[in-house]
């Protein structure tokens, strides 16, 4: 089976999810619905024998003004792996259907995309930061992050702009 | 002359540095890449039991030195502090690798990491390198065995106190 | 005559409300020998039983994709080899294989066979390390010893070709950074003549002991449809049965050439998925390893190192997902070029990650000496879990 067998399947089974292809060299992606993506997810798993799910991860496209989430799910029946892509408005609505009741891998890296981008997963078991503390601050991997100046206390660049270790009277 | 009628003359000084800097108990506390290389000291080629230091504790409250082996990151210096106020006094800390020196690689973007434990703990030796080689932290043990034999063991704040020249 | 025994056997309610027990929570970490770096697992335990065990990580969280993307494509292989830190070699190989799969560089036939030939030396002292700190959770010290000596053997060798005996940047972009010499290659050759004897010992000195035997079969066992629905991958998958191994069923570089065959686990000792069954397979892994490289050394072709690959590296504008089969299971990475010097986006599928993630699962009930055995089992390297 190929990637286009598979994504003509999905087109047949999924007339509105299917948002369409990105050609994008050399691995090409689908591009879904948000609102679909579980029952495309399920539908891989259950009819089409793609067993795992091996990466949950995001992109941040603040030129577009959107958020992606990119799934990876792997087959070991056809020895591939397709690429589910996700795009989310860049505001606070970043919403999308957590997937954790399908794969149990998804659990952890959408608590890291959500640790990362400040994608937030409906229905997931245990939305907490993942790497970072829980009390942190942004969400490191946006584009537009910026690193605090102080964390608990600590600074956190090497030097401040000055050249002093640390700023004078912050703490 | 019988076994019984030696005497030897010294100092209480001395004879308190002379123990403590031969038998440092280091805490096993790996952080990254360079608690393998430290590992690495300790185990068959490098051998650190030569230098009376090779008994890693696992628990804070029977180690004197702390041996910060790799990147320290901001969720984990609040337990770095921790463990060493754990620690007994007196008690030494070597700095082992660039990341626990100054930030190493991730100094630039690193918002996650500390940028030098001297930051949150006072640090006696500094080992550059990323990761230094076993042969450089033996280097630092040894310069660190130097150093606590001149200390004023005896008065004053317990292993702080640095004799005059 | 006639005793009332019933009386005493059944505590009243009153009893009962006074010695009612509690579950005890623990806390491992992040400061622990045996959770094999800075990993924190907060264990709930009834008695000496564990209930539930929830890892947490995110202590060595280093930024590496933050960093990925603030760099050019070559500087990002520096911190690739930070990631793995017992692995850099195949580490920073996954990572080449996807920029030239993105750009489409051609990687000269020469490089391929010193990659894979210093790759599998690399799975050896990996899997010697980890045969070696698993020995020291179980009690046996000189695991622990024999595992370093052999290991700074490969080391040297490692030494001789990239200067460096940890963290090396040798696999580059197109090639690796220096050719290697027919010394270094008889220095390979003595070092596997030497080795190959020494897994038998060192299976006869700690994989058939009986108190590792004990401690290891038929605890932590995973079956294959929860590795599928965890995404685990590599010597957790072999040892639940399933015959899956990138070189073999999805080959790279040079794999397709060779000969060896994959160690599944077979649950000989135990149940089929168990610690046991995942050491074995560490072990086996070793002299296949052997085997491919002595395969290899004699038919190493002329030619350069390195494919001619300009000082800036700028794909053009696209995606690659690559994996490779590194020590600890499938390392995937995922690139987005957007066709300017530095990437726009890596992410770094590590295996540990979800291997680790498994623990909960893995150790509902057990004793919690066990659970010493089901985290040494896994051989997790934080540096790949928190990135």
């Amino acid at each position: 089976m190929t990637f286009e067998d598979i994504f003509s399947k999905l087109s047949q089974k999924f007339p509105q999810g299917i948002l369409g292809k990105e050609e994008t060299k050399p691995d090409a992606s689908i591009k879904v619905d948000p609102l679909a993506i579980h029952d495309i997810l399920k539908y891989l798993r259950d009819e089409l024998n793609f067993e795992t799910l091996h990466m949950v991860s995001g992109v941040d496209y603040p030129a577009l003004s959107a958020l992606c989430v990119v799934y990876h799910p792997g087959s070991y029946t056809h020895k591939m792996i397709v690429p589910l892509k996700v795009y989310l408005p860049r505001t606070d609505e970043a919403k999308v259907e957590s997937v954790t009741d399908l794969f149990k891998a998804a659990n952890w890296h959408e608590r890291e995309t959500y640790d990362m981008f400040g994608i937030q997963f409906l229905n997931h078991p245990d939305p907490r930061r993942i790497l970072c503390p829980e009390d942190w601050v942004g969400f490191p991997l946006r584009k537009d992050y910026v690193t605090p100046d102080y964390y608990n206390g600590m600074p956190v660049p090497l030097y401040f702009e000055d050249g002093a270790p640390t700023k004078e009277g912050a703490h | 002359m019988g076994p019984g009628d030696n005497v030897v003359m010294t100092t209480m000084d001395d004879v308190l540095n002379w123990g403590r800097s031969n038998s440092l108990w280091p805490l096993t506390f790996g952080l990254a890449c360079c608690a393998i290389e430290m590992m690495a000291t300790g185990a068959a080629d490098y051998d650190l039991e030569r230098f009376g230091c090779g008994v890693f504790r696992a628990t804070p409250r029977q180690a004197d030195l702390m041996i910060v082996a790799g990147t320290v990151t901001l969720k984990m210096a609040s337990r770095i502090r921790m463990l060493y106020e754990q620690m007994p006094d007196p008690k030494w800390v070597i700095s082992m690798g660039s990341c626990s020196n100054k930030g190493g690689p991730y100094w630039q973007e690193g918002y996650h990491v500390l940028k030098g434990v001297d930051r949150v703990i006072p640090v006696d030796i500094y080992v550059p390198g990323c990761p230094p080689r076993p042969e450089t932290l033996i280097e630092a043990i040894m310069m660190l065995q130097k150093k606590i034999k001149v200390q004023e063991a005896a008065l004053g704040p317990i292993g702080f106190a640095r004799k005059q020249a | 005559m006639q005793t009332d025994t019933t009386h005493a056997l059944t505590p009243s309610d009153n009893l009962k409300e006074t010695l009612r027990t509690d579950d005890l929570l623990l806390n491992m970490g992040p400061q622990h020998p045996s959770t094999h770096g800075v990993l924190r697992v907060v264990v709930t335990t009834d008695g000496e039983i564990v209930k539930e065990a929830h890892p947490e990580i995110g202590y060595l969280h280093r930024c590496f994709e933050k960093h990925s993307e603030n760099v050019d494509y070559i500087a990002v292989l520096p911190y690739v080899d930070r990631l793995d830190y017992l692995a850099s070699m195949n580490n920073s190989m996954g990572y080449a294989i996807a920029i030239e799969s993105l750009q489409g560089i051609e990687v000269p036939r020469r490089a391929e066979y010193i990659r894979v030939i210093i790759s599998e030396l690399q799975r050896i002292a990996s899997h010697l390390m980890s045969y070696g700190t698993y020995g020291l959770d179980m009690g046996a010290f000189t695991a622990f010893m024999y595992g370093f000596r052999d290991r700074e053997m490969i080391l040297d060798i490692f030494e001789s070709i990239s200067g460096a005996r940890l963290l090396y940047n040798y696999m580059w972009i197109g090639g690796t950074y220096r050719d290697i010499t027919p010394e270094i290659v008889q220095k390979i050759k003595d070092f596997l003549v030497y080795f190959k004897p020494k897994v038998e010992e060192y299976n006869n000195l700690v994989t058939y002991n009986k108190i590792f035997l004990e401690r290891t079969r038929n605890i932590g066992v995973i079956d294959l449809k929860t590795c599928h629905t965890y995404g685990l991958t590599g010597v957790m998958l072999r040892g639940a049965g399933l015959k899956w191994d990138l070189r073999k069923d999805h080959p790279y570089s040079i794999y397709k050439e060779v000969e060896f065959e994959v160690p599944v686990g077979t649950g000989q000792m135990g149940t089929l998925g168990d610690c046991w069954d995942r050491h074995i397979v560490r072990m086996k892994e070793m002299l296949q390893s052997v085997r491919i490289i002595e395969q290899l050394l004699d038919g190493i072709p002329e030619g350069p190192h390195r494919a001619k690959v300009g000082k800036v590296i700028k794909p053009p504008i696209g995606e690659a997902y690559s994996r490779t089969e590194c020590p600890r299971g499938e390392l995937g990475f995922y690139i987005i070029s957007d066709g300017s010097g530095k990437p726009y986006r890596v992410r770094c599928k590590s295996p540990c990650f979800m291997n680790i993630s498994t623990l909960n699962e893995l150790s509902q009930g057990v004793m919690v000496a066990d659970l010493i055995a089901t985290i040494g089992s896994l051989d997790i390297v934080l540096g790949e879990v928190d990135r």
